[in-house]
């Protein structure tokens, strides 16, 4: 982006960049803006959804929308690549990026967390630092939190050993430290969860990427992944070729095995079929809504997700507030995806700036999906979507005859999946 | 839409019963909102971070014709003939206007 890129938007930020060490939060400082705003919004979860919506409503409203992100982390850690962690070829520093870019554009990143909304007073209440905040609209793109008691036996002591890293930071350094840990000739059980879950591919890509670290530096360990699906969800052809030829005799694949118990004493996990042993017990719990989508009243679906008006992300639930990314609802074939998390901002971002100007948004939004999944260090596989609004299903549709997967797995799409990571980080970041 | 779905104001109301049709006005921001299904990938406005091709600034001729050469299989590609599929000849047309307009890096 270049510096008068920046400086326009600078020039147009209204409140100038907040300072969060002002304690109570008086927003009346506006008197030095050039222009005043047309309103508020407020943007809880600084992840792939809420910060690129934070972007791209200043950005496309000429820096007239007041934006407040609130994020919980300091720094944002990437789910995308954090499976290259644990196989060892990146480490976190490389998956780790600052808010300072979003600061420049003029939002008003906050780091506390948000305890609870009030959406008749459309007010947001904080758990530690700040006053309470009114916003015009709220944006709210939480991620998933886990459904441990679907699993017996992971309660909170379970927890600290038997980990799910299924959110990028310290634990997927601590699941890495388990895997270094472990003798070779070990067991490493990988347990997934029934669809919908957060990145369909992502348990068959980590299991690519143990299996990776295993066969350069303990080649007699095996991966065993227990699928509560009945078959592999993403990419198939492409993972099982992957497995045969790279990993044969480390992976075994087991479809239709859910996990029902966990025993973190003894380290094993019960299926309807036995109970296995492993040395590291890697558990993706049922996954849901983000918690604070679930205590605002945001959830419609099976007690787990957030309906949507896919026009705007508008809650079908409460009025003002949309929701985005993996708490969602999921439109039909839309993965759980960060990159469609990021469509799902800006579709948002341009409704919401038609909203507050009172005009109609548009009729016609299209978001696309692409998710690569390395295989090995550097080769890597891809699944591809476009979706177009369809007005008479009031939903995105994939578009006919769009999308595919990879022909083959492949080192230049590895060159590619390493250019979006950093693309859409800066996408969303600044 | 149905109109209880918006959260209607009434300013908003009355400037919208003078256009019958909604869906056929024309939408100013579809080349902008269309061209930013290709920023995940290509960088903010087609400004690649690196690694893609840079979007931003080419003529709207070769955007278009690549993107229409990428549907016809006439391309050699990993993926854009998968999302080239996607789109109309009239939306690769709003998105090339749209990406050769912006400033490259
Ligand atoms: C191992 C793995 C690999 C993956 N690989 C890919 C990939 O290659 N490509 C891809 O597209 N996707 C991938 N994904 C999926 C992707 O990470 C998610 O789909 C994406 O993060 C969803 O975005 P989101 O905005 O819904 O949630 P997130 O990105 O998780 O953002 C939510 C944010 O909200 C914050 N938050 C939550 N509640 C509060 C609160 N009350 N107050 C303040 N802050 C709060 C959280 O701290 C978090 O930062 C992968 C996921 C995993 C686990």
């Amino acid at each position: 982006m270049t510096n008068n890129f920046r400086r326009s938007f600078l020039k147009a930020s209204v409140g100038g960049v907040f300072s969060a060490g002002l304690g109570g939060l008086t927003l009346s400082g506006c008197a030095a803006a050039p222009a005043r705003p047309i309103g508020r919004v407020m943007v809880i979860g600084g992840g792939f959804g809420g910060a690129t919506a934070a972007k791209y409503l200043r950005m496309w409203s000429g820096g007239t929308i007041e934006v407040f992100l609130i994020e919980r982390n300091t720094q944002f850690v990437s789910c995308p690549i954090s499976n290259l962690v644990l196989g060892g070829s990146r480490t976190l520093a490389d998956i780790t990026r600052g808010y300072q870019g979003l600061r420049e554009l003029g939002v008003q990143v906050l780091h506390d967390e948000v305890s609870a909304i009030d959406p008749a007073k459309k007010l947001v209440k904080f758990r530690t630092k700040f006053a309470d905040m009114s916003y015009d609209r709220l944006i709210v793109s939480p991620g998933v939190d886990f459904m441990f008691d679907q699993v017996e036996g992971l309660n909170a002591e379970a927890q600290k050993t038997v980990l799910h890293a299924w959110r990028a930071g310290p634990d997927t350094a601590a699941l890495r430290r388990q895997l270094e840990a472990m003798p070779d000739g070990g067991v490493y059980l990988l347990s997934i969860p029934r669809a919908p879950y957060r990145c369909p591919p992502g348990p068959y890509e980590r299991a690519c990427q143990v299996a990776f670290y295993f066969k350069n530096a303990k080649p007699r360990s095996k991966v065993i992944i227990l699928d509560a699906n009945e078959d592999v969800t993403s990419k198939g052809p492409l993972f099982k070729a992957a497995w045969k030829d790279l990993y044969g005799g480390i992976v075994d694949y087991r479809g239709g095995t859910e996990v029902k118990a966990v025993n973190a004493r003894d380290s094993t996990v019960r299926t309807d079929f036995d109970t296995l042993k492993g040395n590291v017990l890697n558990v993706l719990p049922p996954m849901r809504a983000g918690d604070i989508a679930r205590t605002s009243g945001l959830i419609t679906a099976n007690d787990r997700w957030c309906g949507v008006d896919w026009l705007t992300m508008e809650s079908a639930a409460q009025k003002g507030i949309h929701v985005l990314g993996d708490s969602t609802l999921s439109a039909p074939a839309m993965p759980k995806s960060g990159h469609m998390a990021n469509q799902h901002g800006k579709l948002a971002a341009a409704a919401i700036i038609e909203l507050m100007n009172g005009r109609q948004p548009s009729m016609a939004p299209m978001v696309a999906n692409t998710c690569y999944s390395f295989v090995s260090d550097k080769e890597v596989v891809h699944v591809a979507s476009v979706h177009r609004y369809d007005a008479a299903q009031k939903t995105l549709v994939a578009v006919a005859g769009s999308g595919g997967v990879s022909a083959q797995r492949n080192e230049l799409e590895g060159s590619y999946a390493s250019a979006w990571a950093q693309n859409i980080w800066s996408d969303m970041l600044g | 839409m149905k109109l209880r779905k918006l959260g209607l104001t009434g300013l908003w109301l009355s400037l919208t019963c003078s256009m019958p049709a909604w869906s056929q006005a024309v939408d100013p921001n579809l080349g902008r909102n269309l061209a930013a299904n290709c920023a995940n990938c290509h960088g903010t406005n087609g400004v690649s971070v690196g690694g893609m091709p840079a979007l931003a600034g080419q003529s709207r001729d070769s955007l278009a014709r690549a993107m229409k050469e990428f549907r016809e299989g006439k391309r050699p590609a990993t993926i854009m003939h998968q999302l080239s599929k996607g789109y109309s000849d009239e939306q690769i047309d709003l998105i090339a206007a749209y990406l050769s307009a912006q400033k490259a890096r």
